[in-house]
């Protein structure tokens, strides 16, 4: 009988990251220790765990890390509460990888990268700016922009912190929503703050990932300050079941989310139906 | 073409089932539905089941795997079998078009095994029209009921069953069954074909065109004003898409017996509001935008992805069972109709 797409393989869960009060990090091999398959920047994968349900994340890992997968699930709704319950040495089930990628060999080469996330929406980010920090010969200058509500509620901080930061020609501009205490650091919501920082269109690369109402008003700021829609990506959020295009839930227009997406150019988004 | 006499369909029933599982279409207290063969059951001359064949593909509810759970551990149980070969009798000529369209999603790559392993299994053997009724639009599709397509095509003309392959698979089994039925010629099934011809082109939808929907109209038509006046009573029952022989779209849930972990998938329609909905938001809120994606898919967007064809068959059962009286004839009507003027 010929493979079946539907059936997932095992994974175990290695080490849980704490990273906000909703938001943990999960470090998923096979039970030989081994990274559950291959993947690109920007692709995702169905997690379950049997009875509870199964759904669909973006690995948050970069491909150039062989060893593992990682996952940053934020909390909010039966399957992802049940994750963050779990310990350490739990098995899950993984299938993957779906979707398309991030175009990092092709279109981003070359390029000045200027990644902007807020919230949670730093997670599917997170694989394309560790592969890009990989091959740093292979990109110009690395911008990223990220805001969050509270300090505490910003995904990846001791990473950023550690590691990104201390990076040749990496620039982070953090931001949170409002004042706190311990922060000195940029106060204010992301679409301002880049606005602020402001940013030369030329040769760069543009990849937007958070909330909708973010999402919209950081577009329309690069589009204010020239830039083209087809230099801006974006990564869609769909309910799906299948990965493959079958079940219809992600159906966009003729597109399939799961399959054609996630990651869209914004002038390619213009061509879809406002559904997603 | 192989005939035989209409009076000994059971024999031709007994003669496939020494080799293959027979489904056709039997009455029953709810009507007309495919079931499995048994010795004594009559095959219906319904013109449409209640539901098309697509449940023998695609069944309503499957297990798709097992698991066992036991503390931290999961093991997955893969439940497949090797499906028998079997025989679906009596498909009309609208449904079979529907495998075809349900083909073009399962069989893609990377295909669905589970259904790939019943198609490839499957012989059928259509039947053409006798008596079209007044929601039949085939035609519309460029589907000819007096010529169905299938493994091996039927035509009843009086006593007579005509049956000619047209495939390999189909004149495999023919050649089986040529001890109980005869030889007849190429033009016996004639008179049955002109008479369904005649019939068609008398229907109420006869003249139904597609024309004004296909690839590349989802701009044109997505922001139509008449969507809100077709999908305003329209109760998100899902019963057009239950009915439907070409709807595809599943669910996948899990149940928990106490004793393991099963893995189903259902059918489900876009027409219900948890389909789209998640955690972070519902892209579509309104009936409206319901009722407009099932549409837009069978008359838009699927075709934009298959080459032109269309993912409605015109077998009309959605205009029968709807109970508000809404259906895709009516949308097509009304959406296509500027397209007059253009």
């Amino acid at each position: 009988m010929i493979k079946e797409p539907l059936m997932p393989v095992i994974g175990v869960v290695t080490d849980i990251r704490i990273d906000t009060p909703d938001v943990r990090t999960f470090r998923v091999v096979t039970p030989n220790g081994e990274k559950p398959f291959i993947h690109k920047p920007g692709q995702c994968a169905m997690l379950s765990m049997p009875g509870v349900g199964e759904a669909m994340f973006s690995i948050t890992s970069s491909p150039t890390n062989t060893e593992f997968m990682e996952f940053s699930i934020k909390k909010c709704g039966c399957l992802t509460d049940w994750l963050h319950a779990m310990e350490v040495g739990q098995q899950v089930t993984v299938r993957g990888p779906y979707g398309n990628a991030f175009p990092v060999d092709t279109e981003f080469t070359g390029k000045d990268m200027l990644f902007i996330a807020g919230g949670i929406g730093l997670a599917p980010l997170r694989s394309v700016i560790n592969y890009c920090r990989h091959y740093r010969d292979r990109y110009g200058r690395i911008d990223i922009v990220y805001g969050s509500r509270t300090k505490d509620d910003l995904v990846d901080y001791n990473e950023i912190i550690t590691e990104w930061i201390g990076d040749d020609d990496v620039h982070v501009h953090l931001t949170i929503d409002r004042e706190q205490e311990g922060w000195d650091g940029h106060v204010g919501f992301v679409p301002s703050y880049v606005k602020e920082l402001g940013f030369s269109t030329e040769n760069r690369i543009g990849i937007l990932c958070g909330p909708p109402i973010m999402i919209k008003f950081t577009l329309q700021g690069l589009v204010d300050m020239g830039f083209e829609k087809s230099q801006i990506y974006t990564t869609l959020e769909m309910r799906m079941k299948c990965g493959i295009g079958k079940c219809g839930r992600c159906n966009v227009g003729s597109k399939y989310i799961c399959k054609d997406g996630p990651v869209f150019r914004f002038d390619e988004l213009d061509e879809l139906p406002d559904e997603y | 073409m192989r005939a035989i006499s209409y009076a000994k369909l059971d024999t031709l029933f007994a003669k496939i089932a020494e080799t293959h599982g027979v489904y056709l279409p039997v009455e029953g207290k709810k009507g007309t539905d495919y079931k499995r063969w048994e010795q004594g059951d009559v095959y219906s001359t319904a013109l449409n089941s209640n539901r098309s064949p697509k449940d023998i593909f695609f069944p309503q509810s499957e297990n798709l795997m097992d698991f066992k759970v036991e503390g931290k551990s999961i093991e997955i149980v893969d439940t497949r079998s090797e499906s028998e070969d079997f025989v679906i009798f009596g498909v009309r000529a609208c449904d079979v078009k529907s495998i075809e369209v349900l083909d073009r999603v399962f069989l893609k790559e990377p295909a669905d095994s589970y259904y790939e392993n019943r198609r490839s299994h499957a012989v059928i053997m259509s039947m053409a029209c006798t008596k079209p009724a007044e929601t039949c639009f085939c035609k519309t599709f460029g589907i000819d009921p007096a010529e169905p397509m299938g493994d091996i095509a039927c035509w009843v003309d009086g006593e007579v069953l005509y049956m000619n392959a047209n495939t390999e698979k189909g004149e495999a089994l023919l050649e089986k069954l040529e001890g109980i039925t005869e030889e007849a010629s190429a033009d016996a099934a004639d008179t049955a074909k002109a008479l369904i011809t005649e019939r068609m082109a008398k229907l109420p939808l006869a003249a139904l065109k597609a024309d004004a929907f296909g690839a590349g109209k989802t701009q044109k038509y997505f922001d139509h004003p008449a969507w809100a006046e077709l999908s305003e009573a329209c109760l998100g029952c899902g019963t057009c898409t239950y009915v439907c022989p070409t709807c595809q779209c599943y669910d996948i849930k899990d149940f928990n017996t106490g004793h393991g972990v099963k893995r189903f998938r259902c059918w489900d329609s876009c027409m219900y509001s948890d389909f789209t909905q998640m955690s972070a938001g519902q892209p579509r809120l309104t009936q409206l935008e319901r009722f407009r994606q099932r549409f837009m898919h069978k008359l838009v967007y699927y075709p934009e992805n298959n080459d032109g064809m269309f993912s409605c068959v015109g077998c009309g059962r959605c205009l029968a069972k709807c109970p508000i009286k809404m259906n895709i004839a009516k949308v097509m009507k009304t959406i296509g109709k500027e397209n007059d003027n253009d």
